[in-house]
């Protein structure tokens, strides 16, 4: 299994926040992160990375008017990365259970405080072999734009395709029929994944 | 995605897509699959459509596109790019295909060896339709054997379709067509097929020359006709002995006619084409009487102005200018060379000797392509034979002997014989609507189909129809088939060449065909006919093989 990149600090049925092990360390928007709940693992796609102060009471000022390198500032100011921290929001799309791939949600959320890891692209290809996932990131009520993390998972996992046009024309087809009355969707998402 | 299902199981067409709606009087819309191109569908193509319980044959009468939604045709997405273009293909946009469903193919083996059966459901939702296969449309159109005649191919298909002759030649059956679609053609080769498969004796008046001993195609190369295949069962009757002697046409009959077996309803049939007045035909009949059905024509030439013909005219009640129009159009048909006082041998008698051997009669008009001519002939000889055979028939009937053979007598520019005004008093108008009892029937060759009676052609067993520009001929040549307007689409896009539509009862369904080439060495060596010079090497194959 690859490293953990971080832990579960929010988690319901359909999303989980984490917190990065590393500061400014997200995974990518739309890569495909797991998580254990007992003997079933939870997938998600990361849907949005924040960095920001611990103490929501105390902003981080600016500090580099003296600094010539942006890197000076952390050096010279070392409880900076203790005092700041990056999460990032995960989509729920999908679990593994006894072996078998569900492309819908969980039973149960993901516990907190459990570890968070990045999926191996083998696993990312196994998991896009069918598109049932797309179903539930379409409808998904995402904080910004939902089309961008469409787009984006899909990139990523045509990374892991040995023919990644026709992994990304198959999702363009059922992209297609998901959104038969949502042109205007369908071409921005289109417009983003095109090669 | 699917191409899995795109993978061709044995024996199966292509699969082309699934069926979404439709009715059985309307057709089935059948969406196709996205792999599918519409530009490789056309009308008048076979399909399968697999239903639960039997297979559906079915033909394709219209191609349409779809989209999912309809602001796709207003604001079309980006198809220069050729990822889009491929992602819309199929989904958001889509080919639909109109199919209607002709036969039914049942799953059980009774079925099965019932056969294909007039269609009475529709196949459920998401039937999957199929391209049909060389052995599926065999299995509707049968093989070539002593009934079926091959008369061309599918489109797109190398399969035969064969006409069942022996329903053939049951009922009168039409050929419709423009004037170079190849017509003829198809007549020679429906010809060869009867003599060939001897369903039936036939009798051909052959206006132009083209079905005795040779005939010309489209580009002017000479093609061979029924006597150069069947010597021994084909004779040519000639009226213009110069033309045939011309052409090098051996003719084993040259026909004359006697002025006495003119009768009044063969001038009444020649009313527009001698340009006659109705009082004029009622003088016709007033001569009759007069005379004699036998004598009339005779002694009517004969009349010289002066007073005695005054006196007749005027007790017989006959107006000076009907006289004159009459007169007219008499001599016009006094000066036909054919036509003679007394004839030195009963044609008729003679033809029907013919006949009754089993011998096929082509009579060629030679230099006489007049209609006038045309029309009197074929009405003279058509109404004596007719009437031998109604005799003939009858008779049989009463001493329960075997009726006489079937006859099939192919007539050209039928609508001369068969239009509205005379098809109820000519002989042809009676033995399209009735002679299939008495063992005759009709060809019916012509490009104005609208011209023909309705009843008459409601009457027809087959109808072989090639394009027609004329909606009204159009319209009347589909006029009761099921599926009309589906088949008018069908028939609206068939090549000006080659191309018919067949319909009726000698095939099983509707279909279009690619007539079979005609006229190239290898064409009539299809037929089982070899070269005189291939026959040659084969009797001394024989020969040697015998003696060693």
């Amino acid at each position: 299994m690859s490293a953990k990149i971080g832990e579960v600090i929010e988690a319901s049925t359909t999303q989980f926040l984490a917190e990065c092990y590393e500061l400014h360390n997200a995974p990518p928007l739309g890569s495909l992160v797991k998580v254990k709940e007992g003997a079933i693992e939870i997938y998600g796609v990361v849907s949005n990375a924040a960095t920001q102060s611990i103490d929501p009471g105390r902003r981080p000022i600016a500090r580099g008017r003296e600094e010539a390198e942006e890197e000076d500032i952390y050096r010279k100011n070392p409880q900076l990365a203790k005092l700041l921290r990056t999460q990032f929001n995960s989509l729920v799309i999908g679990h593994q259970e006894e072996g078998s791939l569900r492309h819908y949600l969980p039973p149960r959320p993901a516990p907190v405080h459990s570890f968070v890891h990045l999926c191996h692209p083998d696993e990312v290809r196994q998991f896009t072999q069918s598109f049932d996932f797309l179903s539930i990131l379409v409808n998904a009520q995402i904080q910004g734009s939902g089309d961008e993390l469409v787009a984006a998972c899909l990139r990523l996992a045509s990374e892991t395709h040995d023919n990644k046009r026709a992994f990304l024309i198959s999702a363009g087809k059922e992209m297609a029929v998901l959104l038969g009355g949502q042109l205007s969707r369908l071409n921005a998402i289109l417009k983003r994944i095109r090669q | 995605m699917n191409e899995e299902s795109l993978v061709t199981p044995e024996g199966q067409g292509k699969r082309l897509g699934i069926v979404v709606a439709g009715s059985l009087t309307k057709g089935m819309e059948v969406k196709l699959d996205a792999a599918i191109s519409v530009e490789d569908m056309a009308v008048g193509r076979y399909v399968v459509i697999e239903g639960e319980k039997q297979r559906f044959f079915g033909m394709i009468t219209d191609v349409s596109l779809g989209a999912i939604d309809q602001k796709l045709t207003v604001t079309p997405p980006d198809v220069s790019d050729s990822f889009i273009a491929q992602v819309v293909a199929g989904t958001s946009t889509y080919g639909k295909l109109q199919v209607v469903p002709m036969l039914t193919i049942g799953g059980s083996a009774i079925s099965l060896l019932e056969g294909p059966q007039p269609v009475k459901t529709v196949p459920p939702h998401f039937s999957v339709v199929r391209q049909a296969s060389e052995q599926d449309v065999e299995v509707i159109f049968g093989q070539e054997d002593q009934r079926h005649f091959y008369v061309g191919t599918p489109l797109d298909m190398e399969t035969k379709v064969c006409l069942n002759l022996s329903e053939f030649v049951k009922r009168s059956n039409g050929l419709f067509g423009k004037s170079g679609t190849g017509k003829t053609f198809l007549t020679r080769l429906l010809l060869i097929g009867m003599v060939q498969k001897n369903t039936a004796v036939n009798l051909i008046f052959d206006m132009h020359n083209e079905y005795g001993w040779e005939g010309s195609s489209e580009d002017g190369r000479k093609v061979k006709a029924l006597k150069q295949f069947f010597p021994s069962k084909v004779a040519v009757f000639a009226l213009d002995e110069e033309s045939s002697r011309r052409r090098r046409v051996s003719t084993d009959y040259i026909v004359e006619i006697g002025y006495n077996e003119i009768e009044p309803e063969d001038i009444e049939l020649l009313r527009e084409t001698l340009n006659l007045t109705q009082p004029s035909i009622e003088a016709v009949y007033q001569l009759a009487q007069e005379f004699g059905d036998h004598q009339w024509l005779e002694s009517a030439l004969a009349l010289k102005g002066g007073d005695e013909a005054r006196q007749l005219l005027s007790r017989l009640n006959i107006h000076e200018s009907s006289y004159r129009n009459l007169r007219r159009g008499l001599d016009k048909l006094g000066r036909l060379p054919f036509l003679v006082p007394h004839a030195r041998d009963n044609s008729v008698q003679r033809l029907l000797e013919y006949l009754d051997r089993g011998i096929n009669v082509v009579l060629e008009f030679g230099r006489y392509t007049d209609i006038t001519a045309y029309v009197l002939v074929a009405n003279v000889l058509t109404r004596r034979i007719h009437a031998q055979y109604r005799e003939r028939t009858e008779r049989a009937m009463g001493e329960d002997a075997a009726p006489p053979r079937p006859l099939v007598i192919t007539i050209e520019e039928a609508h001369k014989f068969l239009n509205p005004e005379v098809a109820r008093q000519t002989i042809f108008g009676t033995i399209a609507r009735e002679m299939r009892k008495y063992n005759v029937t009709l060809l019916i060759i012509d490009q104005r189909p609208s011209g023909i009676d309705q009843e008459v052609m409601s009457q027809l067993g087959t109808k072989a129809t090639y394009p027609l520009d004329n909606e009204k001929d159009i319209d009347s040549v589909l006029a009761g088939v099921s599926g009309k307007s589906e088949l008018k689409t069908v028939l609206s896009k068939l090549e000006s060449r080659q191309q018919a539509l067949i319909f009726g009862h000698a095939v099983p369904m509707p279909v279009v065909v690619r007539t079979r080439d005609y006229g190239s060495a290898q064409s009539y060596r299809d037929f089982g006919f070899q070269e005189a010079a291939e026959l040659k090497a084969k009797a001394e194959q024989e020969i040697k093989d015998l003696w060693g």
